[in-house]
């Protein structure tokens, strides 16, 4: 019976060490990415958040209508403003969260961020340019970006698109559009 | 019968026994010692609360044992995000006094692997400081220590929690020595890159609601020689 069980434990030992190496700890879900290929090199990828619906929180101070109830926004940051969202792809679909940052520099100007996390690719983190362009877009350049993106440097312009219709859910929409080329050829 | 239940007794001790290896695997230790500590480069440390409700906002699927906060923010709950935390920190100086806030994101990662002792988070802070500007920081953290050391002696406590001082440096990647990655925005550290380490130091912690006493503190390098990042800032 002793030996059963020394067969036991060893099959024990085995099984689990198995069980550790084979079976994945973690496992992120994947939305397929939807991704065109530019004329003049390079690709693009769209990407938009639903207003209000994708509106996770609003950091700013004075609203009148606080997002969500009971945040309270720093006094000493009053000149400076925060949101979250969640960012969904052209199927409409989540895929990731993100922050868009409005910061007051003081004499070196304001300042306009945005972080785009998708948890299976990666971030980007994104500078835009403050003034709005032509057909009320704002644009701005890719400074880092990590893990996916991390090869890629390019633009992303940002415009918000106001929907008509009842669906309160859905009274407009920001859109982001995301330009890449690879760097790895610019580095060496 | 009784050779069925002496394999059944030997598979659960073998399981049982890797479990132990796992947990108190040595090799996979803590690193308390942070490798900027060495530089002889100028610092800026920020610090925030771990504690989700002295957070400006936190937010995950809702089933975590941190909670969302506040109570009513939109929960990430969609399968893509479903394993992801956001969080909206003040950032104190080494004075304790508020210089700006940090929205921090954090996605477990499936570079993680229980052998090797990595529960690896890949993690990303957008930093702002009104006044003075804004940077990025990307890392990958490894949280088994804290997971080990912290949050599995809680859940075998009678009680629920545990109480004690254990810190260590998170940050395990992606730069070299354990060290994070910093892209300056805009203001003062535009155009610049910089190193970071992240550390926590945690004191209690419950099963019920998650990091009760914790701290993060965020050690920067700066870099004395800018270093440009990007050339295509618009500038």
């Amino acid at each position: 019976m002793f030996k059963t069980f020394l067969f036991g434990l060893v099959l024990g030992v085995i099984a689990a060490f198995a069980a550790v190496y084979f079976v994945p700890v973690v496992d992120q879900a994947r939305e397929n990415s939807v991704i065109t290929v530019l004329p003049n090199g390079g690709n693009a990828e769209s990407y938009h958040i639903n207003i209000p619906m994708d509106r996770v929180a609003v950091g700013a101070a004075e609203q009148p209508v606080p997002l969500p109830p009971g945040i309270e926004w720093p006094d000493d940051f009053a000149t400076s403003s925060a949101e979250l969202y969640k960012v969904r792809n052209i199927h409409d679909a989540v895929i990731g969260v993100a922050s868009r940052v409005v910061i007051d520099n003081g004499d070196s100007g304001n300042a306009i961020e945005w972080v785009m996390h998708f948890p299976a690719r990666g971030s980007l983190y994104v500078s835009m340019r403050t003034q709005v362009e032509a057909g009320q877009q704002r644009s701005g350049a890719i400074l880092s970006g990590t893990r996916e993106f991390s090869r890629l440097s390019g633009e992303v312009t940002e415009a918000y698109v106001p929907l008509e219709g009842d669906d309160e859910l859905r009274r407009g929409r920001i859109e982001l559009v995301s330009s890449y080329r690879s760097i790895v050829g610019e580095e060496s | 019968m009784k050779y069925l239940i002496a394999l059944l007794l030997g598979f659960l001790a073998g399981v049982v026994i890797v479990a132990a290896l796992l947990i108190y695997n040595p090799t996979a230790g803590t690193t308390r010692l942070s490798p900027l500590s060495v530089s002889s480069q100028s610092l800026l440390q920020l610090s925030y609360s771990g504690v989700t409700e002295r957070s400006i906002a936190h937010t995950n699927n809702g089933e975590s044992a941190a909670k969302p906060y506040p109570a009513k923010i939109l929960q990430l709950w969609e399968a893509p995000v479903r394993k992801t935390d956001v969080k909206v920190a003040n950032l104190l100086d080494a004075r304790g006094r508020p210089v700006g806030f940090g929205i921090k994101y954090m996605s477990d990662s499936e570079a993680s692997n229980l052998l090797q002792g990595k529960a690896i988070v890949d993690s990303a802070w957008h930093v702002v400081l009104p006044g003075r500007g804004s940077f990025f920081i990307e890392q990958s953290e490894n949280y088994w220590g804290y997971l080990r050391n912290v949050v599995l002696p809680a859940h075998w406590s009678s009680a629920d929690s545990w109480k004690g001082n254990w810190t260590g440096n998170t940050t395990a990647g992606p730069g070299a020595l354990g060290i994070a990655r910093v892209t300056g925005g805009s203001g003062e550290f535009i155009g610049r890159t910089a190193d970071a380490v992240e550390m926590i130091s945690a004191r209690a912690y419950s099963t019920r609601i998650g990091p009760v006493s914790l701290e993060g503190n965020l050690m920067i390098e700066l870099h004395s020689e800018d270093t440009l990042v990007a050339d295509e800032q618009g500038e």
